[in-house]
């Protein structure tokens, strides 16, 4: 999966070729085979995001309730203006925090016992630990709610019969602070993938590494440090890059469990990507909806460009020159 | 200098049993963990067959039963653990008071009515083993089961047919032919990865809506004949594995490059292409929100994700139906998986094949 960053890394291209009669129709076959990607790039990325930059500067609504007519910066004048929209950078922000660590470190702690030495039937469990990534997001999130109802759920019923008072037992699904903690509990769910891509990451670091660290008296400790997370920086790297772009377009538990979708409990789920969907499909605001989605656009390739610029200093692609 | 062969084999041996002993206790360390992490099925479980009464009444199990009962005289009356001078006693509560209860024994029912003395509240149920495999006959047809699987089953089988074939053409096209400029389509082609949904959906929606396509499935079909990301680099990387000369001897031959690729190339990339397969259609099966917002209110194209959310939600108290709707909707990929796990890990080895 870190091969997807490589794509990007091509900077000057190999070297122009001249297309002889031959080439020609070789170029002729190859954007016929492209075609069906190039006509749906066309449709269905090129003209939306183009046309949604051009709604900013309108007062274009679904209902079209009046004449649509250009606004000049009214749309980005009233971004500055809206509670709401603060409200639910936050709440995304909240759980951002909290998702994103948990969402690299759970997967790199299984990938490591997966990858341990002294693990036996080492297939049965990784499979079984991946099995719940092709569960319907909807049963999951329904088997979590029920297993982490306050009341009812076996999540509280374990940590009563482990002596947590009753008074201080999580309100998993009704506080608007243990929401999130159940949110990221009902996402582990689906750490299966980033598992077998860290473990992919794993297996792929040679031994004469390990053998040349435990030569030099190395403990298990610093061998982690010094050898194997230099060596899958790479991997973890692709993961947040993803992982911070999906978490920051996290909603849609929050519209299945709590519908429709008000934010449920005391607007702690009322994530950026929700408030987002409303001004769209609730108000039919499409203006004032494409101005906010190109806003969470903008942070995403702002956060996305400063961890790319990170990357010197501590993503290690073997094999490639050091400066 | 050698040590006595005595102590080398001791050493040995030591050895050998810590080895066993690390092997063993992590084994059941991930065991444990593999129990906690998957224990929300067994929940799942257990509840779907669970009976209504279970969830309001006081020490109930969190296995579904029944609480046990004696007819006695046309009343159904029910059991309880008495602890009596002949030891515990499985009695029926026949007329129960504050300090002082009758009792029926339904071994010995001819004997009538025993008094016993003591708070009758304090005493225990005795649960009976029993599901209730009906609430999945309500929940079927409640939601309409048969309807909402062959929904799903056309929606997510057309969109494979159409993300299979166009990412197949696209991969190939990258993988093999030569054109001016081709690097830079592939990276446009990867940087939609990047690309946040919302961006692009407005301008769908309202393309979508001009066309007559909300209410229908073609919003959630169509789209998938135009290849997509992902499953073009999957492709790409594999057939970038497959030696070039197989596409060239195929040429030297006299086939076109359409037919070296149907009759040279596939047979050779079944597994990725199967990886491509199952993953969209397990991909199709699972989605909410695209269906959610596409079909609107047109109840009869529902498919699964969106009938059990829009079913669940109105039975927010009764936990049971909850669960046996869950339970119905991963019934399929789950079998899916243990049928074909390989094609499902496949993925991540495939895009990880060095170029």
């Amino acid at each position: 999966m870190a091969e997807l960053i490589q794509v990007f890394k091509i900077s000057r291209p190999a070297h122009r070729e001249r297309l002889g009669a031959f080439g020609r129709r070789e170029a002729i076959w190859c954007l016929l085979f492209l075609s069906p990607w190039i006509l749906g790039f066309l449709v269905f990325t090129v003209y939306p995001v183009f046309s949604t930059l051009v709604m900013t500067f309108t007062n274009y609504d679904l209902v079209q309730s009046e004449p649509v007519r250009f606004v000049g910066l009214d749309n980005y004048r009233n971004l500055i203006a809206d509670p709401r929209l603060g409200a639910s950078l936050v709440v995304t922000l909240k759980y951002a925090l909290l998702a994103i660590p948990v969402g690299l470190a759970v997967p790199l702690a299984l990938a490591l016992l997966m990858n341990a030495r002294n693990l036996r039937a080492r297939k049965f469990f990784y499979t079984l630990f991946y099995m719940p990534y092709i569960i319907p997001v909807v049963s999951t999130l329904f088997i979590w709610r029920g297993i982490l109802n306050p009341q009812s759920g076996w999540v509280n019923m374990a940590l009563k019969a482990l002596g947590v008072n009753e008074y201080l037992l999580p309100q998993w699904t009704t506080s608007t602070t243990w929401v999130y903690p159940a949110l990221v509990l009902m996402s582990l769910w689906g750490i299966g993938q980033n598992m077998l891509i860290m473990l992919a990451g794993l297996q792929g670091v040679p031994t004469s590494l390990y053998e040349a660290a435990r030569v030099d008296g190395a403990g298990p400790f610093q061998t982690f440090w010094h050898v194997t997370l230099p060596m899958v920086s790479p991997v973890i790297f692709m993961n947040l890059i993803l992982g911070v772009i999906s978490i920051f377009q996290f909603f849609v538990p929050a519209l299945i469990l709590w519908p429709p979708g008000n934010g449920d409990p005391g607007g702690s789920t009322f994530f950026f990507n929700l408030y987002l969907y409303h001004q769209f499909f609730t108000y039919h605001d499409m203006a004032y909806g494409a101005t906010l989605a190109w806003l969470m656009f903008l942070i995403i390739m702002a956060v996305t460009a400063i961890l790319w610029w990170t990357q010197k200093y501590w993503v290690y692609y073997a094999g490639e020159r050091q400066e | 200098m050698n040590p006595p062969s005595r102590n080398s084999s001791s050493f040995v041996l030591v050895r050998h049993s810590r080895k066993l002993l690390a092997a063993s206790s992590l084994t059941l360390f991930a065991f444990m963990l593999l129990s906690a992490f998957l224990s929300p099925f067994l929940y799942m479980l257990a509840t779907a067959v669970k009976t209504p009464q279970q969830f309001t009444t006081d020490g109930a199990p969190i296995w579904p039963a029944k609480e046990a009962t004696y007819t006695y005289e046309g009343e159904e009356l029910t059991i309880y653990q008495v602890p009596t001078a002949e030891g515990m006693q499985e009695w029926a509560l026949f007329k129960p008071g504050r300090d002082e209860s009758q009792f029926i024994d339904p071994d010995n029912p001819g004997a009538g009515p025993v008094q016993w003395t003591g708070a009758w509240r304090t005493l225990e149920k005795i649960w009976r083993f029993d599901p209730v495999f009906e609430n999945f006959l309500y929940a079927w047809e409640a939601v309409d089961f048969p309807k909402v699987f062959s929904n799903t089953f056309i929606v997510a089988a057309l969109g494979m047919l159409g993300t299979t074939i166009s990412c197949t053409l696209v991969a190939y096209g990258f993988a093999r032919f030569r054109l001016p400029g081709k690097n830079i389509l592939f990276i446009l082609l990867m940087s939609t990865v990047f690309l946040p949904g919302m961006i692009t959906l407005a301008p769908k929606y309202v393309v979508y809506q001009k066309l007559g396509w909300i209410g229908t499935w073609a919003p959630l079909i169509v789209p998938h004949f135009f290849a997509n990301a992902w499953n073009v680099f999957l492709l790409r990387q594999y057939f970038l594995t497959l030696p070039r000369e197989i596409d060239e001897a195929a040429m030297v031959d006299g086939a076109g490059p359409l037919r070296t690729l149907l009759a040279v190339v596939l047979p050779q990339s079944w597994a990725a292409v199967l990886v491509v397969m199952i993953g969209h259609f397990v991909w199709a099966w699972n989605d909410f929100f695209e269906p959610l917002l596409y079909l609107g209110n047109k109840t009869d194209l529902y498919v699964i994700s969106v009938a059990i959310q829009k079913f669940n939600n109105q039975f927010e108290n009764q936990p049971h139906f909850i669960q046996a709707t869950s339970l119905l909707g991963l019934i399929l990929p789950l079998t899916l998986f243990f049928l074909a796990q390989r094609y499902f890990m496949q993925g991540i080895v495939i895009t990880g094949v060095e170029k």
